[in-house]
């Protein structure tokens, strides 16, 4: 994942790419069997350890996911943190710092 | 964390969504924004955001009504971020894209814009 989070006043933008399929679970393979659905069903976000966000996903958001949201309160030197977690149950999270 | 909401994210019409979400009948609003492009030349990657400049918004939904399932994402809004999210969304045809506030005070407020698709999202 990738994570930039710019700090503005007392607002914060956040803008993070996640790398992941987003299978629709709509799409046939050349073999015409249905390619089943994967993708991130709901994202979160920390703000030095502290939730800031909760979003949930279906399947329609693109591959490889961009995502941006404006954090307030949060300065220079935060670590904001971004978790992922998909169909399957796999999860991911990354971290960065406010700069 | 709340369970994830399987019969919203499978809604076929906004009729359907509302129902999912035990939420009324949506009404058109200024005070909520949607951003999209005019024309989308690849439906897979159709860069959308939705924004309030109201108080009291609880959860901010990006809707696209003819794609098989409307919903596409669903944004909790509390007081550590801004009633302000951006992400891309894939397109099957050009439609109508939503971004609808759901209010605290049970009100369904919403914008939309049509984007044309030239090349749909859901071939791959």
């Amino acid at each position: 994942m990738r994570i930039r989070a710019q700090a503005a006043g007392d607002k914060t933008t956040v803008r993070v790419l996640m790398s992941h399929e987003m299978e629709t679970g709509l799409r046939k393979d050349p073999a015409g069997k249905t390619i089943p659905a994967w993708f991130i069903q709901e994202v979160t976000a920390q703000l030095n350890g502290k939730p800031v966000l909760t979003a949930e996903w279906g399947p329609s958001v693109s591959k490889n996911p961009f995502l941006q949201f404006i954090v307030k309160g949060a300065k220079a030197g935060d670590k904001i943190a971004v978790t992922w977690r998909d169909n399957r149950g796999e999860t991911r999270t990354d971290e960065a710092t406010v700069s | 964390l709340a369970a994830y909401p399987t019969a919203a994210f499978e809604a076929k019409t906004i009729a359907d969504l509302m129902k999912a979400l035990g939420a009324g009948a949506p009404v058109e609003s200024k005070d909520v924004t949607v951003t999209a492009p005019d024309i989308a030349e690849n439906g897979a990657v159709v860069p959308v955001g939705a924004s309030t400049s109201l108080p009291g918004a609880k959860r901010l939904l990006l809707l696209v009504e003819k794609n098989p399932s409307v919903l596409s994402a669903a944004f909790d809004v509390n007081e550590f971020v801004e009633p302000s999210f951006t992400t891309r969304v894939k397109m099957g045809q050009s439609s109508n894209v939503l971004a609808v506030a759901l209010m605290a005070d049970g009100r369904v407020l919403y914008a939309q814009k049509e984007v044309k698709v030239t090349l749909g999202g859901c071939g791959g």
